[in-house]
């Protein structure tokens, strides 16, 4: 039995900003919004043609609760489109895009707005459990004399605030930061550091060479409430070198790491959008499919090696399609760190890995480095969490339409010890 | 148990309180006219012999509560005892209603205007509904009149004296919110709470909202006269006593009667009935009148314009498709650069704030207003306007590539100024398509909209244009389509011969001060200056070719100088931050009169070649046009009323002698001669 196929039929995408140290100008449904607007307004149906909306984001805004339907309603799909949201941490995005697949399977949906967004700039700084209890005392007093001994408790230590984004981006159950769980992969397949500055410099040079070249034409430019605009990814450095990026210091192992900023993801706001569709409403609307999505998978790992998701996911994927690494045309393999897709390069070619880790009796394959990730990825463009599956899968169609390619894999890496991944097809 | 008049329907309820209804038959809002007062009377009198426990009275419909008294009754007086007898039975309506033994309560459920409000003060207590669509204003000053059905009293009894001045003064509107915090309403609440609102404060009684105690200092007698020759001062620059009587009788009103209600009643009365018959007070009603006219051009029931597409960034563009937001469509803005499209936005989000203030109204405004660079919205929009530089070669091949990509039944319109639709459609495939809706700047704050009516536009397409005007709530004023169409053409050698008289030598204050004595809102050159002296000369040079105008050598020599007025900081006038900065002497008004002479004559003068050339169907669509256009002096009601009072014969002489000594730009127009005559 061939299962129904689901259409790619166009996407867009929000520059990626990367975060300034204070909230950019853009809340993550704003983001959300402004980058649907000219994918809908393109298409040859009106937005409240949709059945659903389904959004990835980790963390939305305080004011955005199911940050989908607010976005679904800004953008006039009107009162009557359901819309939701999924959290599967850095895949977000990937997971609105699977959750729509499956909508879409079941019969349930012909027509969806799938996507992630996130501002990282804006997460919220909270108070600390103390002053949250010491607040809670003051609130409770009722005379004055309670409330001058409720006063005279407040410590300075009260004010030192919770950073919302570094406790989102620990480890909740093994404790270690994401970058820790990077160092681990390092060492473990013993990664220089110059090979993942080197790495990370490529990254930048990639992506220039694609601005330059246009090929990211699925970025929309957003215009802020400041006269502003923002027409392209500003994380790239043109100036970046293995020079430069060898002085820099490790940022989570401090003293004796590897992984630093320069070859880690940015931190950045953003939003990503695909549309999927079933064969029905490719016929109602006259629609031209750009792709389609063959499959999807999702593996779980030990949270302390959480970078090597995209193997396991990947290892799954091929498997239920019967296919090989070598029938892949291009891949994406989202960059949380250098040495975070370095060690996933070095565990598809080990042996022994594949064996002892994925129960294989030989190595998965080589992912050759001139097919992977070609223009550029999270450590020039960013990482807005939510957004990022979402881009990867739309950009890699992309890819594959310009070098008249077919299949393709997009995959990354989930904090908790997860991975994701898509098969891709070009139909054009 | 319900009484059913034909107007009021009382309803009485367990708890003893009567609901009393208006809904005024065969009418779509509810206005005071005699009919209804009357019926009013009878029913107040039926409450005085059997008080019932509170009263509510309340709207029939849907949207609104009381728009004011009947315009066209007011138009029928032409004598101060007429007026005073209808302003009378006011005032004994409206005193039964006060004096009434038991708790009143108005639940005002939409706009509140005039005599309405004025009935609403009369009561208790007052509930609005919180919706944007309530609306309060005493807009009798408008007409050239202050309050008559003792609202100067009421609202100086229950209101700071400096908001009430305020509000009677402007005949500005606020809504509920503002209403509330200004004492004028006592609780604001969603629909839901409307009714039992009312209930609860006539079964409880609290106490009547009164003058706020530090605000009764304003309204002691020393107080008074400071504060009302400060307002008196702040008056005068709008609105000169000669011109606007009205104004000052109100401030004057308060300083001298303020603190006995009877004899503040008695000259309330007096003063109204006084200044209705005034010439100003004729001339507002008439203007108020011509905005009914172009407002009735309208389809019944149009189909409504959702998503409008807007060519063109400049300020133009992006002020009409922030105004479309404003009034609740979708906009696509095209451009095809972005930092135009980015100041848009910018310039968008500035007006949103100031008019919509409330954050997620703001949001909502703002998600609706969409830059569109590859044009997306072409293909999907209602209304497409083309609002690019005005040149007709980049507009004729702009609207012949546009053309392909529109929905069959889309309204294709240019925002040309100047430039006839017929030379702009010859790129099209359907030429009868194209329609111009022209409109002025600013377009946040002018209310009219020249539908320019090709002699190859087909009917319908005008009609949709008409129709999508009054939907953006603009007055839509047809004129055919020859250079400059009516407001500029007769704008234009206005300006012309300001800038002639600025070149022999009279400072650019002293002819914009006599315009404004004439009783314009602005004077010419501070116009040019405030237009942009680049555009202006454009237009002008353009309208030459076609009337010849002239153009004044110094037009030409500033632009090239780079001296375009405000937005490069030097005109006639020296700009700082959009403000003018000079002179600092004070104009002297010495030649005021000559001044005048010259630049009224120029626009008579035009006036006089447009009616002749049928650039408008008649006399009041002229006026309406200059009179909503230009801002052409409201008081004296347009400028073929101006003719006509001033006597078309005397304008003829004087043209006559302007042209023997100035040459033959004042010309007489043919025209003169043919009005003259009917006048005869």
């Amino acid at each position: 039995m061939t299962q129904p196929a689901i259409y790619i039929i166009d996407g867009s995408r929000s520059p990626f900003l990367k975060a300034q140290g204070r909230p950019g100008p853009f809340q993550a449904s704003d983001l959300a919004v402004v980058s649907a607007q000219p994918l809908l307004m393109r298409q040859p149906f009106a937005p409240d043609a949709l059945d659903e909306v389904i959004v990835g984001s980790v963390s939305p805004g305080v004011d955005e609760a199911n940050i989908a339907r607010v976005i679904a309603l800004r953008l006039g799909c009107g009162h009557r489109m359901p819309a939701w949201t999924v959290q599967r941490n850095c895949a977000s995005g990937m997971q609105a895009i699977d959750s729509a697949c499956t909508s879409l399977l079941l019969g349930k949906s012909e027509l969806v707005l799938a996507g992630g967004t996130e501002a990282m700039s804006h997460t919220p700084v909270l108070y600390n459990h103390h002053m949250v209890n010491w607040l809670g005392e003051l609130g409770r007093a009722r005379s004055p004399w309670q409330k001058v001994r409720a006063l005279a408790r407040l410590r300075p230590g009260f004010f030192v605030p919770v950073i919302g984004l570094k406790k989102g981006l620990n480890d909740p159950v093994v404790g270690l930061s994401m970058g820790q769980t990077a160092e681990n992969l390092v060492h473990r397949f013993r990664i220089p550091r110059t090979r993942m500055d080197h790495y990370a410099v490529q990254s930048h040079q990639r992506l220039l060479h694609a601005q330059e070249n246009g090929y990211l034409d699925e970025v929309v430019t957003i215009y802020d409430h400041q006269g502003t605009y923002y027409d392209h990814d500003n994380g790239a450095r043109p100036d970046s070198s293995v020079e430069k990026l060898a002085k820099l210091a490790p940022v989570f192992d401090r003293k004796f790491g590897n992984v630093t900023a320069g070859n880690s993801a940015q931190i950045t706001d953003g939003a990503a959008w695909v549309i999927l569709a079933s064969e029905s409403a490719v016929e109602q609307h006259d629609l031209s499919p750009a792709g389609r999505i063959v499959a999807t998978a999702w593996a779980a790992l030990d949270p302390a090696q959480m970078g090597l998701g995209p193997v396991h996911a990947t290892a799954s994927l091929l498997a239920s399609q019967d296919l090989e690494p070598a029938d892949i045309d291009y891949w994406e393999i989202n960059e949380a760190f250098a040495g975070q897709v370095l060690a996933c390069t070095a565990a598809c070619q080990s042996e022994e890995y594949c064996r002892n880790e994925l129960g294989m009796d030989h190595a998965l394959g080589e992912i050759p480095h001139e097919c992977l990730n070609v223009d550029g990825g999270a450590i020039s463009i960013g990482h807005p969490v939510g957004a990022s599956g979402t881009r990867i899968v739309h950009h890699l169609l992309k890819v594959l339409q310009r070098n008249q390619a077919r299949l393709g894999v997009a995959t990354l890496c989930i904090g908790g010890g997860q991975g994701g991944a898509v098969l891709v097809e070009n139909l054009q | 148990m319900a009484l059913q008049y034909t107007h009021w329907t009382l309803d009485q309820d367990d708890q003893d309180l009567a609901w009393l209804t208006l809904d005024v038959a065969d009418s779509r809002t509810n206005i005071l006219s005699l009919s209804v007062l009357d019926e009013f009377r009878q029913i107040l009198e039926r409450f005085e012999e059997h008080t019932p426990a509170g009263i509510a009275i309340v709207s029939g419909k849907s949207r609104g509560f009381i728009a004011g008294a009947d315009i066209k009754e007011f138009t029928e007086i032409t004598r101060v005892q007429q007026a005073l007898e209808k302003i009378y039975l006011g005032h004994s309506i409206m005193d039964q209603l006060d004096h009434l033994f038991c708790p009143t309560v108005a639940v005002i459920n939409g706009f509140c205007l005039g005599g309405g409000l004025e009935l609403a003060l009369c009561c208790d207590y007052r509930v609005a509904l919180d919706d944007p669509g309530v609306r309060f204003s005493f807009p009798e000053i408008k007409l050239g009149i202050h309050p008559g059905y003792g609202g100067t009293v009421r609202a100086l009894r229950h209101l700071n004296p400096l908001t009430a001045m305020d509000l009677m003064l402007t005949g500005r509107s606020i809504d509920a919110r503002r209403a509330n915090k200004i004492g004028l309403v006592d609780h604001v609440v969603p629909e839901r709470q409307l009714r039992s609102a009312a209930r609860r404060l006539l079964l409880n009684r609290p106490p009547v909202h009164r003058v706020p105690r530090m605000a009764k200092l304003l309204n002691s007698r020393p107080a008074r006269l400071v504060l009302a020759s400060q307002i008196r001062r702040r008056v005068s620059r709008k609105a000169l006593l000669e011109h606007y009587p009205a104004p000052h009788a109100m401030i004057r009103h308060w300083a001298e009667h303020y603190g006995d209600e009877e004899k503040m009643l008695q000259y309330e009365a007096s003063s109204v009935a006084e200044l209705s018959v005034t010439k100003t007070a004729k001339n507002l009603v008439r203007t108020f009148m011509l905005s009914k006219k172009l407002k009735g051009l309208a389809s019944r029931e149009p189909a409504p314009v959702r998503h409008v597409h807007v060519i063109g960034a400049g300020v133009m563009g992006a002020d009409i498709a922030a105004w479309c937001v404003h009034r609740g469509l979708t906009v696509t803005l095209q451009d095809i650069r972005m930092e135009s499209l980015a100041r848009a936005k910018k310039r968008a989000w500035q007006y949103f704030r100031r008019r919509l203030k409330h954050r997620l109204l703001v949001r909502n405004a703002m998600d609706r207003f969409i830059p569109d660079m590859q044009g997306s919205g072409l293909g999907k929009a209602d209304v497409v306007i083309e609002a690019v530089f005005e040149d007709r070669n980049i507009k004729q091949d702009l609207l012949a590539s546009i053309e392909p990509k529109l929905r069959k039944d889309a309204l294709l319109a240019t925002n040309t100024s100047s430039i006839e639709i017929e030379k702009l459609c010859d790129a099209l495939a359907e030429p009868a398509r194209l329609v111009g809706i022209h409109f002025f700047n600013p377009v946040t704050r002018m209310p009219l909209i020249e539908v320019v009516n090709g002699v190859q536009t087909r009917r319908e397409v005008l009609q949709q244009a008409i129709d999508f005007s009054r939907q953006i709530d603009k007055l839509p004023l047809p004129v055919r389509s020859m250079p400059g169409f009516l407001v500029n053409r007769i704008l234009t050698p206005y300006m012309v011969e300001a800038g002639l008289l600025r070149e022999a030598g009279i400072p650019a204050g002293e002819i914009d001060l006599a315009a404004v004595r004439f009783g314009m809102p602005m004077g010419p050159l501070e116009l040019a200056d405030t237009i942009g002296l680049d555009i202006g000369l454009h237009v002008a040079e353009s309208l030459d070719l076609a009337y010849g105008f002239g153009i004044p050598e110094s037009f030409r020599s500033m632009v090239e100088a780079g001296k375009l007025g405000r937005k490069s900081g030097q005109g006639f006038y020296k700009w700082k931050r959009g403000k003018k900065v000079s002179p600092i002497r004070k104009p002297s008004p010495k030649h005021s009169e000559s001044i005048q002479n010259r630049l009224v004559s120029r626009i008579a003068n035009e006036a006089v070649a447009c009616l002749r050339e049928e650039i408008v169907p008649d006399r009041d669509s002229l006026d309406a046009g200059i009179v909503f256009g230009t801002g052409f002096a409201p008081f004296r009601g347009g400028v073929m009323q101006y003719i006509d009072s001033r006597g078309a014969a005397d304008l003829l002489a004087t043209l006559g002698s302007l042209q023997k000594q100035f040459g033959d730009r004042f010309r007489p127009d043919p025209g003169w001669h043919e009005l003259i005559a009917e006048a005869g």
